[in-house]
């Protein structure tokens, strides 16, 4: 009976911890890592301890996952003037144009900002060509123009407004929105 | 019904200011050329306290406008005289001033005064000191005399300087002007207010308060209605909303953005910027009829157009030389010709009231500032050295400039001389302050 709790309480906690362990770079976690080695955890009752291996994914699982810890990234930031987007950005958004052509009922609102140089009106139809470089790029991944919207706020939703060169660095962006 | 939810979100309210400059300023250039004159106080002849004292008013308009420099009222040989009969032209020979204004202000029946004023030429009276008596009325430049109510003493105030401007400088005064305005305060849960304000900053009021950004207010060439941008369903429009009855109308908004609105010389059309069709282009909408006519066509943006006096061309940015410069494109024909070349880019810019000057938005060595070119000579000058300036808008009598500009990491307003002598900064109390539009004459 024991035995059959403990296993029902590995198979919720491992893949819990295998997640977390995705998710964060911090160092002082658990012993849990993602790999297949294997991992013990202490119970509260009983004093037990439990040893277990972490599910093993296949290919397509372990890009799903990946993929899924992408999608939480959504701005993308460009140069001065710019509306490129940057290689750097290029598997953050292979990830949301993935997700998007496997659901092509999901919508994506794709906002334009520019930093604060330069006169407000202008700073809105460089935004509005940010926001249409990211969609531009999606569409090349299959995704389709209808699933896709485009709001241009120029300079008039900065994220940081101390107005240095990191600010207008933050506020130079394209937010993806679900 | 979705609509009706939308209106009732927006609080469409007028909210009245105590009397209070919304604006302070803080004169930061320009002091040393303004030319000396005399403001008596007004004499109160009433009992008890005197109202609001509209000499005030008129001293603090003539040091706005950057052109007169009032002197200490103490340092002055006659200070309790209300017309020329009263002036004793010896008593104020060394006076280094061109002019002296003086006044009375009288009850006259409920909620009623008689007010009086004399604008007096020192010049003259020093000159003719000593060439024989003199009558004091062949030193009276101009003499009124009008009767108002308490809540119009700020305004005849702006009125006698509109007077006190126009006879010493033979340019229009601009003080019975008003300014349009865009307040933002992070953080709450409406932030974005649309604002008008006298041009000095008192009687300040709200026509639109949003939870999404308002944009580019811009006045009817009646000074009765706005244009601007607002998105408050989410996307760029055009509205035009009456001042007076709070009405409000919507433009245009189609897909993409609809921006940069500002009403033809006639006020029966509107050119803005529409990207319906691809890339952002200038158009030109007739306000009654809603027909629209695609004025360029050019795969760079174009935007920020702004009417030449006669209704006939426009100015514009455009990006189709590699970097925002101004072109000028003529209605009938389609023509377009680049107007700047110096500097790195030159955008936002608006034609002078006497359409012979353009003021707008330079980059030169990355800093951005306010610039004036002669459209004849193409000779161009920087006027401002602040931080991060947008938005110029003239006064219509052509003389001065207000920006949107940065100071202390703040978005304020600035104030420059078209002649680039005079500097000022109108910090607001709460918020940072963009977009200012100063209205016609009114």
């Amino acid at each position: 009976m024991d035995l059959n709790k403990l296993f029902k309480a590995m198979l919720v906690v491992l893949p819990i911890m295998a997640l977390s362990a995705c998710s964060s770079t911090s160092e002082s976690e658990t012993d849990a890592t993602s790999s297949t080695s294997g991992s013990g955890s202490e119970l509260a009752t009983g004093g037990v301890e439990t040893g277990g291996v972490a599910p093993i994914l296949t290919p397509e699982e372990q890009q799903r996952l990946k993929y899924q810890e992408l999608r939480k990234e959504h701005i993308i930031y460009f140069d001065f003037d710019r509306s490129l987007v940057s290689a750097q950005f290029a598997e953050v958004l292979q990830a949301h144009g993935n997700y998007l052509v496997e659901h092509p009922n999901v919508r994506l609102m794709i906002e334009g900002h520019a930093d604060e140089r330069g006169t407000p009106e202008y700073n809105i139809a460089l935004g509005e060509r940010r926001a249409k470089a990211v969609a531009k790029y999606l569409q090349g991944m299959g995704v389709l123009p209808s699933q896709m919207s485009i709001v241009s706020y120029g300079e008039e939703k900065p994220l940081d407004m101390s107005r240095t060169d990191d600010s207008f660095a933050i506020n130079r962006r394209a937010v993806l929105v679900y | 019904m979705k609509t009706l939810g939308k209106w009732l979100f927006l609080s469409l309210i007028i909210v009245s200011s105590p009397v209070r400059a919304a604006l302070d300023i803080i004169i930061t250039e320009g002091v040393d050329a303004a030319r000396p004159i005399a403001v008596i106080p007004f004499v109160w002849q009433g009992a008890g306290a005197a109202p609001e004292q509209i000499s005030d008013v008129v001293m603090s308009d003539l040091i706005r406008s950057g052109a007169f420099k009032p002197l200490d009222e103490l340092g002055l040989p006659q200070r309790n005289i209300s017309s020329v009969s009263q002036f004793v032209a010896k008593d104020w020979s060394s006076i280094g001033a061109e002019a002296v204004v003086m006044g009375s202000i009288k009850p006259y029946g409920n909620d009623q005064y008689l007010v009086t004023f004399d604008l007096v030429d020192l010049v003259k009276a020093q000159m003719q000191q000593g060439a024989g008596p003199q009558s004091n009325s062949e030193y009276l430049i101009d003499s009124r005399e009008t009767v108002i109510s308490a809540a119009q003493f700020r305004q005849y105030g702006h009125r006698i300087s509109d007077l006190v401007y126009e006879e010493l400088t033979g340019i229009r005064g601009a003080f019975l002007t008003r300014l349009a305005y865009v307040v933002v305060k992070h953080g709450e849960k409406s932030p974005y207010q649309l604002m008008i304000s006298d041009y000095d900053g008192y009687n300040e009021q709200m026509l639109l308060r949003s939870s999404e950004p308002l944009m580019s207010p811009s006045w009817s060439p009646d000074g009765r209605k706005l244009a601007y941008v607002s998105f408050e369903n989410k996307k760029a429009e055009i509205f035009i909303q009456d001042i007076y009855t709070q009405s409000r109308n919507k433009v245009s908004s189609f897909n993409g953005i609809n921006g940069a609105p500002v009403f033809s010389p006639d006020g029966k059309k509107l050119a803005l910027t529409l990207s319906k069709d691809g890339q952002p282009e200038i158009y030109v909408i007739d306000i009654a009829t809603k027909a629209l006519k695609r004025v360029t066509n050019h795969y760079a943006i174009d935007t920020e157009a702004s009417w030449f006096p006669d209704g006939k061309s426009l100015i514009f940015t455009s990006e189709r030389g590699g970097r925002p410069q101004i072109y000028k494109v003529t209605l009938a024909s389609g023509k377009v010709q680049r107007l700047t070349f110096e500097g790195e880019w030159n955008l936002g810019g608006s034609i002078a009231p006497d359409g012979r000057s353009m003021i707008f938005v330079n980059r030169t060595n990355g800093k951005f500032n306010i610039a004036r070119m002669d459209l004849e000579t193409r000779f161009m000058q920087i006027l401002t050295s602040t931080r991060l300036d947008e938005s110029p808008s003239v006064a219509p009598n052509g003389t001065m400039v207000i920006y949107g500009t940065t100071h202390q990491g703040k978005q304020v307003l600035g104030a420059v001389s078209t002649d680039g002598r005079f500097k000022a900064r109108l910090p607001a109390g709460q918020g940072e302050v963009k977009s200012p539009s100063w209205s016609p004459f009114l």
